[in-house]
């Protein structure tokens, strides 16, 4: 159903960029008509299904992002019954960080894929040091003194994880998510745009951008900065809502997306507006293949995507080579 | 079972419809403002929300549970109303337009907003007049008029206004009623509302208020003022079909008469607890 309309937008899109262009050729002068993909400036973009200028997304998402703050955790797990966590578990285990990995997390806000990032490398290290005690259980002299001179040479390296988020009333929430949970150490906190990161080239071994992607304005341009950021064989990976292939879980998806969720945002963080935002920007989004071809435009290789929970949410991968 | 799954998808799809008509329409493109809520709206009037009856009802129950968990939440209060409210809110309108007071007010639609009111003209009107009275409970209890939430989901646009005028005319109650806004005086104020307009948001809060009063508030709101407030909420003229605003100079004692209210038999003092 979504698809057809879809179909039928770009059909009308087309139309009317027929006619523009018909219009302009006849037209007097050197009147410059606007068209839909004219001069900058005049370019429009989705918001929902609101169509706005390409400038004001950008505005509209930040309030959206910001007035659902606070609550924004709580309707995750009310939205999704807490499924939402294990989509972000499946995340890090096809992740599957090694110690001294460094991550970027974009459009991290509070900041949850990080802490997993940090709990995972952890219990890799303690994994490695068991198995590692286990091998030594009856080490010969020489074995104990090649310890003792290697000791001084400082550990290995350790992992670090940035969130980098737009909005800084998703980043204070994370932050006082960290200092609550006692697991600040390793994190840091930057306020970016994922269309322009503050960040060098070739900084980091994993770049995730969990449920962000989707509210950037344009994705191909986030794509870039990812490549850009990331170091030679550091990955991309992108969580991300996508389409249901199952027709009867769809409608059914649908349904509950547009009757329940934006009731539930209205009932728990008092905004309705914001999660119909939310549940349509999801309609919008480019399906599964339609995104694996815009990354590999991007320049990223051995791209492959899978598919949770029936379609609902895709997780995108992709390496720089 | 498909039917009624089908059925709010074929109403997504009239929408989905209608805002494609405006994305063909060079006009929409210029016309969207950044706020949320001014510029285009998509509904009935400003602030409107059009919802299906699924979604009203998970509003309903939604914003119930809230209100009762957190009484404080009068967003969640107000969303009640606004989805339980619809056949009460008949009534009213048309006890209103029977009324030739409240057909005025149907008409001419007044606000009551701090920037409507003429404070400093209230404020030298005498003693015991209904403007004087209402801008000292206004002052006594730290209240102002502009707290009252829009209404959102009601889907007739003069049931809204009749819904937002409700809210509005909440304070005259109080100055009417000679009611603080403590705890007490809130119950008794519900108690009259619910016993004029009917409204099930009333009802459920008349009912559920009391539970949050200690032992002698009871006794009082059981034996006094409970009763006062039932009968004369339904021997009093329906209130909101006085135009409050043409009537500042009127004495009170005057106006209660002519609403047919008797003064209260006992005012219950300021305690810790403050509601608004």
């Amino acid at each position: 159903m979504a698809a057809s309309v879809r179909l039928l937008t770009r059909r009308v899109v087309r139309l009317c960029q027929r006619r523009f262009n018909v219009t302009c050729v006849s037209g007097p002068g050197q009147q410059s008509c606007r068209g839909f993909s004219d001069a900058a400036g005049d370019r429009s973009t989705h918001f929902g299904f609101e169509t706005v200028p390409e400038e004001e997304k950008a505005k509209r998402v930040y309030k959206v992002f910001e007035n659902v703050a606070q609550k924004y955790d709580i309707m995750n797990d009310a939205m999704s019954f807490g499924i939402h966590r294990l989509w972000k578990d499946a995340l890090l285990h096809i992740m599957h960080p090694q110690p001294g990995a460094r991550l970027l997390d974009v459009a991290g806000g509070t900041g949850d894929i990080a802490f997993r990032f940090m709990d995972y490398i952890h219990s890799q290290q303690e994994k490695q040091e068991r198995l590692r005690v286990q091998s030594m259980q009856t080490p010969s002299w020489q074995d104990i003194s090649d310890k003792y001179s290697t000791e001084d040479e400082g550990g290995p390296q350790e992992s670090t994880a940035v969130i980098c988020d737009i909005n800084k009333e998703m980043l204070k929430v994370g932050k006082q998510k960290a200092e609550s949970m006692g697991v600040s150490a390793g994190l840091s906190w930057v306020v970016g745009d994922a269309e322009e990161l503050p960040f060098d080239d070739d900084q980091f071994d994993i770049y995730t951008i969990a449920f962000g992607i989707r509210n950037v304005t344009h994705i191909d341009q986030a794509l870039q900065e990812a490549l850009r950021v990331l170091k030679p064989g550091g990955r991309f990976m992108c969580l991300e809502f996508s389409k249901v292939t199952n027709p009867v879980l769809a409608r059914l998806y649908d349904a509950y997306s547009f009757q329940i969720i934006p009731a539930l945002g209205e009932v728990i963080a008092g905004d309705w507006k914001s999660y119909q935002y939310l549940v349509e920007s999801i309609r919008k989004f480019p399906d599964q293949e339609e995104f694996k071809g815009m990354i590999e435009d991007a320049g990223f290789y051995r791209v492959q995507y899978y598919n949770l929970t029936g379609g609902v949410v895709a997780l995108h991968s992709g390496f720089k080579l | 079972m498909w039917l009624r799954a089908s059925n709010p998808l074929r109403r997504l799809n009239r929408r989905q419809w209608s805002l494609l008509s405006k994305v063909v329409s060079v006009h929409q493109l210029h016309s969207s403002t950044s706020d949320f809520s001014q510029g285009s709206y998509d509904g009935l009037y400003p602030g409107h929300i059009p919802t299906t009856p699924l979604q009203k009802a998970v509003l309903a129950v939604g914003s119930g549970v809230a209100a009762l968990q957190n009484p404080y939440r009068h967003d969640m209060v107000a969303v009640l109303g606004e989805t339980t409210g619809h056949l009460a809110l008949i009534n009213l309108r048309d006890r209103m337009r029977n009324d030739p007071e409240g057909y005025e007010i149907l008409i001419e639609r007044p606000r009551i907003r701090l920037s409507t009111l003429d404070l400093s003209r209230m404020a030298s009107l005498h003693d015991g007049s209904f403007g004087r009275e209402y801008l000292r409970f206004l002052e006594v209890n730290h209240v102002t008029p502009d707290s009252r939430a829009d209404v959102k989901f009601v889907d007739n646009e003069e049931l809204a206004y009749v819904m937002q005028r409700y809210r509005e005319v909440h304070d005259f109650m109080h100055t009417l009623l000679g009611m603080p806004t403590n705890m007490l005086g809130e119950v008794a104020v519900k108690w009259f509302e619910a016993a004029q307009t009917g409204l099930p948001m009333c009802s459920l809060g008349a009912v559920l208020g009391p539970l949050r009063l200690n032992i002698r508030q009871l006794q009082t709101l059981f034996t006094s003022l409970g009763p006062w407030a039932l009968q004369n909420g339904r021997k009093a003229r329906c209130v909101l079909s006085i135009f409050y605003e043409k009537r500042w100079e009127q004495s009170l004692e005057d106006l209660r008469q002519e609403l047919n209210i008797d003064p209260p038999p006992i005012i219950p003092g300021p305690s810790n607890k403050r509601a608004t």
